[in-house]
């Protein structure tokens, strides 16, 4: 501390110079989903021009999250303060290369989604507001992505479960009504035990900035209570990422919904609790993960298995890809049990693999229910000989979602159970692999079922939507398969990127140094 | 002096709220729910050292605030919790009323609109 001095001196407090324009890009995509998230709302009127808005709005968000990440994976993390205090003392806004990826993909899935609710959405959905809510959980998730302290990172968490709850309402109907109900208290106590480990984190810290604490956990290892922060955070993470035993909330309510929330909410939200668990556990308290690596891992194995076998004994495909989610969750998790480059890159690109997937496999299921007529696979059949586009696509996304090569769940799935082989983790291994082999038989009945079998006597082809308005349902699909199959046959960048995240994550000095430039470090 | 008091009181709290989440109508959760509320951010509060009669200003010619001052962060921390934790319970209060009166019951476990209990397994050939 500088001796008393009558005139303040601010140099060592503040910022006065000028910020460099690359920084705003740290703060821009939130700015921007927030500007537009207001004027949506100001436009309830007018649905027509909600839409012409928002998508083109997604779009930009796609295209700045891409200059960020681009920046970053160039130049290293990025910091912007808030009103140019030095850290800790302003709220800090540190991209890595880790958020760039996660906020870049959902942004791409979160347009895929708005395209796809052009025919899902209809007049009465977009006046109850399904566009801004879309653009503030939008503010929310990437908000998440970008934080650099832990208070700002609970209040994005907020953001993005009000807005869910506005969504997941969408149309009022009672399973609607039943659904939101157990997802909203659920999500709010997660919330909630979140919080709590913040306030006891600021008690032991006396700071919020990731990278400070990051920089003070090894002195503060021996006088705090570090376990208990990281066992409460596991909890309060893995309640949001719908891990086991915690996870019965996610079947309860993802089938509810309107299919295009239900395709966001499935790529984006448990995603983002992966994340918070990945910033957390592995960047900020990584010796604690180490000691509860058994119990995560055991808590992997069981997400895993208890996904695929919910799976397998599902008949609606809507619930039957909600216990797909949960085994992805599962298989993200065994990579942070696992640690390390390997165990971490392969949660990283499972969830980056994820986020596409999921979305695309939910829109998928909304088209099944548009040619077949519902949902329930005792009455689907047919879909093969009415379209067989639609049913190579469809083969693709369900082959992904298996692990199956030559598409980007392969290379995710090769990475974890590599990595646990390496840590002589053989049960953890097996159960990604008897995972799989689950996911696939319950892939395969669906496919059986819905697009092999004959149409059941009796049920007629439903309408098609008009030929016109097909691109609308058929362009998000095309485009988020086509990732999956490049990622798939042309993995070497992503992996190269997934790494590179990894190794930024388990050694934060460049993350460190970009919050405390020179002079500015506690 | 303080401290120990309003542990113990931030115990009891979380007590009451897990106690009244556990229970089965959906009402009685709510309370959970605004007891747990509070109960964080009393946890806040006294995790940001609870002093009397000394306001947090840096006097003329000092740096630092002063030893044995309370820290003026948590309580801001607080009324963004509050905030917060206000506006969810007003809408998850408006979302229970409408399933008690959509779904007929404050019973959550005959709430199974959505997942109805004689929902059929999928069918094992064709």
């Amino acid at each position: 501390m500088a001796a008393p001095t009558s005139t303040v001196d601010l140099s060592t407090a503040l910022i006065t110079a000028p910020v460099p324009i690359g920084h705003w890009l740290a703060i821009l995509p939130v700015a921007h989903c927030i500007t537009l998230g207001a004027v949506l709302l100001m436009l309830r009127g007018y649905p027509r021009l909600q839409a012409w808005l928002a998508i083109p709005g997604l779009a930009a968000l796609a295209l700045i999250n891409a200059a960020l990440l681009a920046k970053v994976a160039a130049e290293g993390p990025l910091t912007m303060v808030m009103g140019r205090w030095l850290p800790p003392f302003g709220i800090a806004f540190t991209v890595d290369l880790f958020s760039g990826l996660m906020a870049f993909t959902a942004a791409l899935a979160a347009l895929a989604a708005s395209i796809y609710a052009l025919a899902d959405i209809g007049e009465s959905g977009r006046r109850y507001g399904f566009f801004p809510l879309l653009m503030l959980l939008m503010a929310g998730v990437t908000g998440a992505f970008l934080t650099g302290d832990i208070f700002n990172l609970y209040v994005w968490f907020e953001v993005l479960l009000i807005s869910s709850f506005g969504l997941i309402i969408l149309g009022s109907e009672r399973e609607q009504i039943d659904g939101a109900l157990k997802y909203a208290v659920l999500n709010l106590i997660a919330t909630t035990l979140f919080l709590v480990g913040v306030g006891i984190l600021y008690a032991a810290f006396g700071t919020l900035n990731m990278a400070d604490i990051a920089g003070r956990a090894r002195d503060l290892r021996g006088t705090a209570p570090l376990m208990t922060l990281a066992s409460l955070f596991l909890l309060a993470f893995g309640m949001k990422a719908a891990a086991f035993p915690v996870n019965f909330w996610l079947p309860a309510a993802y089938h509810t919904p309107r299919i295009t929330v239900s395709a966001l909410f499935a790529g984006l939200l448990t995603k983002v609790g992966i994340y918070a668990l990945i910033r957390v556990m592995v960047m900020l308290l990584p010796v604690e993960r180490e000691e509860l690596s058994l119990v995560i891992a055991l808590a992997a194995a069981a997400t895993i298995l208890v996904g695929a076998l919910g799976a397998l004994a599902e008949n609606d495909i809507r619930r039957l890809f909600g216990y797909i989610v949960i085994s992805g969750i599962g298989n993200m998790l065994a990579g942070v049990a696992l640690g390390g480059l390997g165990g971490i890159s392969g949660a990283v690109f499972y969830a980056l693999h994820s986020m596409v997937l999921m979305t695309a496999l939910y829109l998928a299921a909304g088209e099944i229910a548009r040619r077949g007529g519902g949902f329930s696979l005792s009455a689907l059949g047919g879909l093969y000989r009415q379209s067989g586009g639609f049913t190579a696509l469809s083969l693709v996304l369900f082959l992904a979602a298996c692990g199956l090569p030559p598409f980007s769940g392969f290379w995710p799935k090769v990475i974890l159970v590599k990595a646990s082989l390496d840590l002589g983790a053989w049960w953890l291994a097996a159960s990604i692999l008897v995972g799989g082999f689950l996911t696939t038989i319950a892939f395969g009945r669906l496919f059986l079922l819905a697009y092999w079998r004959p149409a059941p006597i009796g049920l007629t082809p439903t309408v098609l939507v008009a030929s016109g308005a097909r691109w609308r349902t058929g362009l998000p699909l095309a485009a988020l398969t086509a990732l999956v199959v490049g990622f798939g046959i042309v993995p070497e960048q992503l992996l190269a990127l997934s790494q590179s995240a990894a190794a930024g994550l388990a050694d934060p000095e460049a993350y460190l140094h970009s919050v405390f430039l020179e002079g500015g470090v506690p | 002096m303080m401290e120990p008091l309003l542990a113990i009181l931030v115990g009891l709290f979380f007590a009451a709220a897990i106690y009244l989440m556990l229970s089965k109508f959906s009402i009685r959760i709510m309370l959970g729910i605004a007891i747990l509320g509070n109960a964080v951010n009393l946890l806040l509060f006294t995790g940001g050292r609870l002093t009397r009669e000394v306001p947090p200003i840096i006097p003329a010619g000092l740096d630092s605030l002063p030893a044995g001052t309370a820290n003026p962060l948590p309580q801001a921390l607080i009324l963004t919790a509050i905030v917060i934790s206000f506006s969810f319970l007003a809408f998850l209060l408006v979302l229970t009323y409408r399933a008690y009166q959509d779904l007929g019951t404050d019973n959550t476990s005959d709430m199974r609109a959505a997942e109805p209990d004689d929902r059929p397994l999928p069918p094992l050939g064709y």
